[in-house]
């Protein structure tokens, strides 16, 4: 299986605006920060949950708690996969019982991860609220879950790929689609 | 990438696949410090614990591990079970295979019965002690919980000190901590040395003063003393004399050095009750480090079979 760029969807002008955008999707939906917490979905949300951060800082003037989450333990494909993927730290180091929390990711597409996520905090505690902020939305749910805030909205074909690129990561902020070819 | 089908022993380890389940155990360490002490990974799956001599410790471990993790976990003790009718340990394997087990964990008295058994079913098998011969979660459990205080196994040096004779804890130690770089010594009475000793690459003390001299680790063996053949020792409180870990004698090792028993132990045997207690002690941080290492273990050999599927 080979990997051919097709295009570029986001450059690092587009994505800093999607980040800018959201955060201020995020304080307006919530009427402020008060309880919210943000939490990064490893491994490239949480660069984006980082971002965020600052960017709510920057217009509020308020540092939210960021937590990060790993969600390998509770992924449903464990048995399918050929060798068991690396378990990284789970971090979130506050209480989230009662919170706001922001999950964030780079892309939505199955909903499989989102769902895992969603039952990996749910064990940490009992939130008031659990949101979803990713940078793209391709399509091709499986399961019924839906994003709070979106970056870009973005149709694909499956046998397409989004990567989202990020600078802590992958040395270059850039969101491109490839294709999978034989 | 995990690839064995068994965890037999630590000899045939590489350092990689050492460092693999050293790693894997960080996060599970952390699972077990919630309050919602469980994650749904290895739901479905079955955990026969199969022990052919006592244990609390190691059975009560890979048994959390396994519920920790959302295993079915099963104990069979042998005592009360058909073995005392007379059925082979193949039987039994192939009994508890048949019936859907995923890992077969085996404690048992006769060196290589894991090895038996994992050849002849297809269940997954780990060896959780076997006779005199390797325990190697043990080992990886001392090793997890040196790695967590010093961070590296470069340039350390551990002592272990005691009945090498019958231990498979040493066994597995030397080999683990060989392997991962660190310098071995051990140390006990030469009735207690097993033969040919000098070729495992380690350091044979005869004294415990120098062997303590410098040492960043000091792991203590249990005197077993339901193995002992008449005559290795002259009685138990001359061992406790002669070879027991005091508190002068942990002042010889490097200041900070850590203090390692796999238990259970004699208290006042192999160790005073003031060093098992001390601030230098890591003896209960052992105890929950085997639970996150068995967890680490279970996990990464219940990698499924089919393909790789992109994501």
């Amino acid at each position: 299986m080979k990997l051919v760029e097709k295009n570029q969807i986001m450059d690092q002008d587009a994505m800093r605006r999607a980040v800018t955008r959201i955060a201020h999707e995020i304080i307006e939906k919530n009427k402020g920060t008060e309880g919210l917490v943000l939490v990064g979905i490893r491994r490239r949300g949480v660069p984006l949950a980082v971002r965020l951060q600052a960017k709510i800082n920057e217009i509020e003037g308020i540092n939210l708690p960021l937590g990060v989450l790993d969600i390998t333990l509770y992924r449903d494909d464990l048995t399918t996969l050929d060798h068991q993927p690396v378990v990284h730290r789970t971090e979130v180091p506050f209480g989230i019982q009662g919170k706001k929390v922001v999950l964030v990711d780079d892309v939505l597409y199955t909903g499989r991860t989102a769902r895992a996520a969603l039952d990996a905090i749910i064990d940490l505690g009992r939130p008031q609220q659990i949101q979803l902020a990713v940078l793209v939305d391709r399509g091709h749910r499986e399961l019924p879950i839906r994003a709070d805030y979106v970056g870009k909205n973005l149709p694909t074909s499956s046998k397409e790929v989004v990567s989202v690129r990020v600078m802590e990561i992958d040395q270059e902020d850039r969101v491109v689609l490839n294709e999978i070819s034989d | 990438m995990w690839k064995r089908k068994d965890l037999l022993g630590i000899k045939e380890l590489s350092a990689d696949e050492i460092n693999q389940i050293l790693d894997q155990a960080v996060p599970m360490k952390d699972i077990i410090k919630r309050d919602i002490k469980k994650v749904p990974t290895l739901r479905g799956k079955s955990v026969i614990n199969l022990f052919y001599e006592p244990s609390t410790r190691t059975r009560t471990s890979f048994e959390l591990a396994g519920k920790y993790l959302s295993a079915d976990t099963v104990n069979i003790a042998v005592s009360t079970s058909s073995v005392v009718k007379g059925e082979t340990l193949i039987d039994t394997g192939k009994t508890i295979d048949v019936m859907g087990a995923d890992i077969v964990v085996i404690r048992h008295q006769a060196s290589g019965a894991p090895h038996l058994l994992a050849k002849h079913i297809k269940a997954k098998v780990i060896n959780a002690g076997d006779g005199a011969h390797e325990h190697p979660t043990q080992a990886l459990l001392d090793l997890f919980t040196i790695k967590e205080a010093k961070g590296a196994f470069e340039g350390l040096t551990v002592t272990i000190l005691g009945d090498i004779l019958h231990s498979r804890v040493a066994r597995s130690n030397i080999w683990g901590l060989s392997k991962l770089g660190a310098k071995v010594r051990v140390a006990g009475p030469s009735t207690l040395m097993p033969p040919g000793i000098k070729e495992w690459g380690v350091e044979v003390y005869h004294r415990v003063e120098e062997a303590l001299e410098g040492a960043d680790v000091v792991n203590v063996l249990r005197l077993q003393l339901e193995r002992q053949q008449k005559g290795l020792f002259p009685t138990i409180r001359e061992y406790a004399r002669q070879w027991g870990l005091n508190a002068r004698r942990v002042a010889l090792a490097k200041p900070g050095a850590l203090v390692l028993h796999p238990g259970p132990m004699n208290r006042g045997v192999e160790i005073s009750p003031d060093v098992a207690d001390g601030l230098q002690s890591l003896i209960t941080e052992q105890v929950t480090n085997g639970v996150a290492v068995r967890m680490a273990i279970l996990y990464l050999m219940s990698g499924g079979g089919v393909a790789d599927v992109p994501r």
